[in-house]
């Protein structure tokens, strides 16, 4: 009955139906977008900057390499950087969130004040400053952005395991003996899982957009494409003033799409399991 | 009890502070190894790298150097920078009126933008107004913001010419009076500011527009209503006020992403304030600039976070009495 109920928000609101096509299509892309990039994406060529033509959909880069396919190859990065930082945010997250709330004391007050830390701390700056001094590369990117933005989960966690603790069915396992970590495993876990789950898919846009803007900087990966340093080369080349929309209006649209699709379908499965957020309509 | 509690804040703004000092300090003298930072071309001999860190005080044990680097802090030493050999503090305070100029007037349009949108919407729920109010939103809230910042130079500068696409100033110009500087600067504001505001815009609408819902179906709304006053005038008198309370809160937990939008922007705009700094060190690899605008950026936002909290504080006679 619940399940249908989810998938019925995702087929049935053109929410979900949106968030859900925009998703498939660019994990699609990053899987295949190399097969099926009609150019080698840093092939030079005399054409510079030309606007999009039958050759080249989307015109070509300051290079003269063709944007479309860099914009295929690009998906990668995006995709891969966001759920995978997301993954790191949400192990960190409800890893101090569950301890905070779970054990209290000492081990709550420490976490807590590392949590309201990372909160308040600027997080484009720090993960700047972490990119800088380590050199970025994919795997550094991943870790920095995961690093930086847990504290959300773990606060939210935090607040669901404190009302957890009180509860009856907790209360008799530990009378029954049961140890913490089994409590944790079978009780705490599964019921913080939901919460864990929506803020979660909303710190995959965060994360997508966060690799963005670093590789804008001149932060990214410098092997590898992604629609980040596309808008990074596009800028430093000077294709805004030359006009050509055709070089900076499509990496910039692909990142709102896919944060948007994100976004909308983690607005969607907070609504779900917060029904008090439903909207009327 | 309300001095106990404004202490507390204090002191808690205090304490996050002092944890930015330590981590800033180790973070640039555990993770960077000072030495390659410094001696920046490769063929320096092992001497000169020795008389480097003595004169960075390196050669001396790690705490000690912290000791160092906290009464710096504290007395305003932020480093020299490497690439232009000025000090840090001299090129913070040269480029923060800059961005608080640009951050002030994008926040400011935003923030009243943003809350008559709200109500409009509000007022409107479901209606065509409130759904293209809510798309608008969604859509600048998911796009970054640079990209909007380079549509704009696309659009009004290089399409239909009539805006400035960089700098705060044009350059090379006598200006004959303080007023004509200042159109001039306030010129090559529009598109900086519009960009900014256009990034804060979407939550300050969203949170506008929920907190009014919420008001509008309390009990006392209805009351106001029931003793026969106009509807617009139970909006303006009555819901609006209460309903700008979340937007205090949220102004402040919007400016550490006021801050990121800084970076960004003024990169895109060569606007020469704080954002423009830090990426010109992330650039040159100017690692005590990077420090000094981190400090500078993370101490802004504490600030913010703190004169909120004030502020909700004489707002919101109910946090009083908890």
């Amino acid at each position: 009955m619940r399940e249908s109920g989810a998938l019925k928000l995702l087929t049935d609101t053109w929410r979900g139906r949106f968030g859900v096509a925009v998703i498939l299509v660019a994990v699609f892309v990053s899987i295949f977008g190399t097969l099926i990039a009609p150019y080698e994406p840093e092939a030079s060529s005399l054409d510079v900057l030309q606007p999009p033509s039958l050759d080249h959909w989307l015109g070509t880069t300051e290079s003269g390499a063709d944007v479309f396919s860099q914009l295929l190859v690009g998906t990668r990065v995006s995709v891969l950087v966001g759920f995978a930082a997301a993954i790191i945010s949400a192990v960190l997250g409800s890893m101090v969130g569950i301890a905070s709330g779970y054990f209290g004391g000492w081990t709550d007050r420490i976490l807590d004040a590392l949590e309201n830390w990372f909160l308040v701390i600027p997080t484009l700056p720090l993960m700047i400053v972490l990119a800088r001094l380590l050199d970025p590369s994919l795997i550094v990117l991943i870790a920095v952005i995961g690093f930086t933005s847990w504290a959300g989960t773990g606060r939210i966690v935090r607040a669901q395991v404190l009302t957890l603790r009180e509860r009856s069915f907790v209360e008799r396992a530990r009378a029954l003996g049961a140890g913490d970590g089994y409590i944790i495993r079978t009780h705490i876990l599964p019921n913080t899982l939901p919460l864990i789950f929506a803020s979660t898919v909303l710190i995959i846009a965060v994360a997508i957009l966060s690799e963005a803007a670093l590789a804008f900087l001149g932060l990214g990966d410098p092997t590898r494409i992604s629609w980040g340093t596309m808008l990074q080369n596009a800028f430093d080349s000077g294709a805004p003033s030359a006009g050509a929309w055709w070089y900076v209006i499509p990496p910039g649209l692909c990142i709102t799409l896919l944060v948007l699709a994100v976004s909308l379908l983690g607005f969607l499965y907070e609504e779900y399991i917060n029904p008090r957020l439903r909207r009327e309509s | 009890m309300s001095a106990r509690w404004l202490t507390g804040k204090v002191a808690a703004a205090i304490l996050t502070l002092v944890f930015v000092v330590i981590f800033n300090f180790f973070l640039f003298r555990v993770m960077g190894d000072p030495t390659t930072q410094l001696a920046r071309l490769p063929q320096s001999t092992p001497d000169e790298i020795e008389k480097l860190k003595a004169d960075y005080g390196l050669d001396k044990p790690l705490l000690g150097q912290f000791a160092d680097n906290v009464g710096d802090t504290v007395r305003g030493d932020l480093g020299i920078s490497q690439k232009s050999r000025q000090p840090v503090v001299d090129e913070i305070l040269d480029a923060l009126p800059w961005t608080l100029l640009l951050v002030g007037t994008g926040t400011l349009i935003a923030t009243l933008l943003g809350s008559w949108m709200g109500v409009i919407a509000a007022t409107r729920r479901g209606q065509k107004t409130d759904d293209a109010m809510l798309g608008f939103s969604m859509f600048t809230y998911a796009s970054p913001e640079y990209w909007i910042g380079i549509i704009l130079i696309l659009v009004f500068a290089v399409w239909i010419p009539i805006l400035p696409s960089g700098l705060q100033v044009t350059p090379g110009v006598e200006f004959s009076s303080w007023l004509a500087e200042a159109a001039d600067v306030a010129e090559h504001l529009i598109l900086p500011a519009t960009a900014m505001t256009l990034m804060l815009l979407g939550q300050y609408f969203l949170i506008m527009r929920s907190s009014m819902v919420d008001v509008l179906t309390e009990d006392f709304i209805t009351v106001k209503r029931a003793t026969g006053q106009r509807w617009d005038r139970v909006v303006r008198k009555h819901a609006v006020p209460n309903a700008l309370l979340p937007l205090v809160t949220l102004s402040a937990i919007q400016f550490g992403a006021v801050v990121g939008g800084a970076i960004t922007i003024e990169t895109i705009f060569s606007w020469p304030g704080l954002g423009e700094l830090t990426f010109q060190a992330i650039n040159d690899k100017d690692f005590p600039v990077l420090q000094g605008t981190f400090l500078i950026f993370s101490f802004g936002v504490i600030l913010a976070n703190l004169l909120a909290d004030i502020l909700y504080f004489y707002l919101d006679p109910r946090v009083q009495t908890k």
